[in-house]
């Protein structure tokens, strides 16, 4: 019973311990109708598999054609896909968007733990949080609101412009920061969702067995909650990982700044696809993967709901 | 005298303009059971409820122990460490398997040694027929073995009383017989309990007193065979009457 696989098995009788102890006749074979159906199943997948492959082929065919033999094909070629400087300059996009793995790892971590604290809050019932419940309110209403690009030029440029001492100026610092701002507004009401969704009833349990507020809150309500929200989470990753290329423009060189210099020389915009293609590399496997998470946990509760 | 485990005086509850619950008072002695049945929407649930501190009274005291659970200076928590509680819903947390389940409280509120605490455990869920289930999580067990997991989860904490709110009605019938033969074995260790139920022949076999709730007020009292053959009230024979005609006597 340990390995069954849940669905349809039905509680301490599989189908064949009901069946134990009958004589059906021997050796089972496939009944002639039933060949007949394999058969026709089979006929029909090839068609299907047949169609599918001519209408890829017709209008995958159709577009390079349209594009090739378009008057402007060659310059496009030229412009944008010239390999050869593309390999040329990768190391150094490559050597930019390692700025962007780093600055991904430390706005993610940072957001992930802001972004909870932000929730807790504003979940929270205590009226001694309450000044703190209306900060965060108000803090996730701005952020939210606001372009990301301004509020990286605002923290960038604005910040440096106060001529405070001891505050830095190093423009990786203050980008990685506004990057922080932005996100764990976005971040702290996604995990809010999630832990409103758990159940009352759950609290209530907990609340009974004698746990307390906070630790119904660490034990029952944010694993559940948690486990909801991380697909949402990772779809939010793979925005930050493209976003980090927004504070090239503060001059930060990542991968997308990197690019922007070899353009510059040489006026060929082949650095900017080939930093186009780095990003991918990275977020289309992850968004894969995402999509994959998603649809496991979305299997999971249509399963508990049948329970 | 000793001082009875439980004992409400004149209680009284309301929703906004809605009274639920009115001059309820009724005693538990040590070591027996009070059965609380009624129509649904009679308040039965908000009954355990307010006993627990989940909800708040308008009036009225609450003593437990003879201590007075009502107060305003009393902490919950500390309170519902001598209850335990039973839901209709189960309420099993999904995301621990049946044994992470029942240690939690033991462990994180009476800060019993984690290795004590499995033992425990794995003793109780023995005692009960659930032992092979003790590492599956809650959706793959029935609806009988999740609801005697929860009785289990309860009983961990060795609460003074245990209250259990028609632990049965979310159940199919065959299923029912387990749940209700598990309380019948804790009444006959002598565990004191309030339960809610509509299982009538249930009520008779564990209650040392019935009470008929109707429309928020306990109408009618006293000994389960008493009670249950030869009511006083109309209300309450009409009640029976129709439990009769559900099939559930
Ligand atoms: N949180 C709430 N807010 C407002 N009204 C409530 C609330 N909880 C319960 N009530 C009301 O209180 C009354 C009693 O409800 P309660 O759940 O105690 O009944 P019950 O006897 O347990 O019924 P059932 O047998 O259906 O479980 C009902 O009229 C219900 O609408
Ligand atoms: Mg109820």
């Amino acid at each position: 019973m340990k390995k069954n696989s849940g669905r349809g098995s039905f509680e301490g009788a599989t189908p064949s311990e009901f069946n134990s102890g009958y004589d059906f006749g021997g050796q089972w074979s496939p009944s002639e109708l039933e060949l007949a159906r394999r058969q026709a199943r089979k006929k029909k997948n090839q068609r299907s598999a047949l169609i599918a492959a001519l209408s890829s082929f017709l209008v995958l065919g159709t577009l390079v054609i349209v594009i090739v033999t378009s008057p402007g094909w060659e310059t496009l070629r030229n412009t944008f896909f010239k390999w050869a400087y593309g390999v040329e300059v990768l190391p150094k996009i490559i050597l930019g968007f390692g700025t962007n793995a780093m600055l991904t790892v430390i706005a993610g971590t940072s957001v992930a733990l802001l972004g909870l604290a932000i929730a807790l809050l504003r979940t929270s019932r205590s009226p001694a949080l309450t000044p703190f419940r209306f900060l965060a309110t108000a803090y996730i209403d701005i952020f939210r609101g606001i372009p990301m690009l301004l509020v990286i030029l605002l923290v960038g440029f604005g910040i440096p412009a106060l001529q405070i001492k001891g505050l830095t100026n190093n423009v990786l610092i203050l980008g990685t920061l506004a990057v922080i701002i932005t996100y764990s507004a976005y971040v702290a009401e996604v995990i809010r969702s999630g832990i409103l969704t758990v159940h009352p009833s759950q609290r209530a349990a907990a609340r009974s067995l004698g746990l307390s507020h906070f630790q119904t809150l660490r034990h029952v309500v944010l694993p559940q909650a948690l486990k909801r929200v991380t697909p949402p989470l990772l779809n939010d990753l793979v925005a930050l990982i493209k976003d980090t290329g927004l504070v090239s423009i503060l001059g930060v060189t990542d991968a997308v700044r990197a690019a922007q210099i070899q353009t510059a020389k040489t006026f060929n915009y082949t650095p900017y696809v080939m930093a186009a293609i780095v990003f991918l590399l990275v977020t289309i496997p992850l968004t894969r993967w995402t999509d994959r998470m998603l649809r496991n946990s979305l299997e999971k509760q249509n399963a508990q709901g049948q329970a | 005298m000793t001082t009875p485990v439980l004992r409400l005086e004149k209680v009284r509850k309301t929703f906004g303009s809605e009274v639920v619950l009115e001059d309820i008072t009724f005693t538990v002695p040590v070591h027996t059971a009070t059965v609380f049945i009624g129509a649904s929407g009679s308040g039965k649930s908000t009954l355990l409820r307010c006993i627990n501190l989940l909800d708040q009274i308008d009036d009225g005291q609450i003593l437990l122990d003879g201590e007075d659970i009502s107060a305003a200076d009393i902490n919950p928590d500390e309170v519902r460490k001598k209850l335990g509680m039973v839901f209709q819903s189960f309420n099993l947390f999904p995301h621990m398997t049946v044994l992470e389940n029942v240690i939690l409280a033991p462990t994180k509120v009476q800060g019993v040694a984690k290795d004590v605490a499995v033992d425990e455990a794995l003793e109780l869920l023995k005692r009960f027929g659930l032992k092979d289930k003790a590492d599956q999580y809650p959706d793959r067990l029935s609806g009988g073995q999740q609801q005697r997991v929860a009785i289990i989860r309860s009983l961990a904490r060795h609460p003074r009383l245990l209250l259990l709110d028609e632990i049965t009605s979310a159940l199919d019938p065959v299923l029912v017989n387990e749940v209700l033969s598990t309380v019948r074995d804790l009444k006959r260790e002598g565990m004191t309990m309030v339960l809610a139920t509509h299982e009538m022949g249930f009520a008779k076999q564990v209650a040392d007193e019935v009470c008929y709730l109707h429309n928020g007020r306990i109408l009618e009292w006293g000994a389960p065979s008493a009670m249950l053959e030869s009511p006083s009230r109309p209300e309450t024979k009409e009640f029976l009457r129709r439990v009769h005609d559900a099939g559930r006597l």
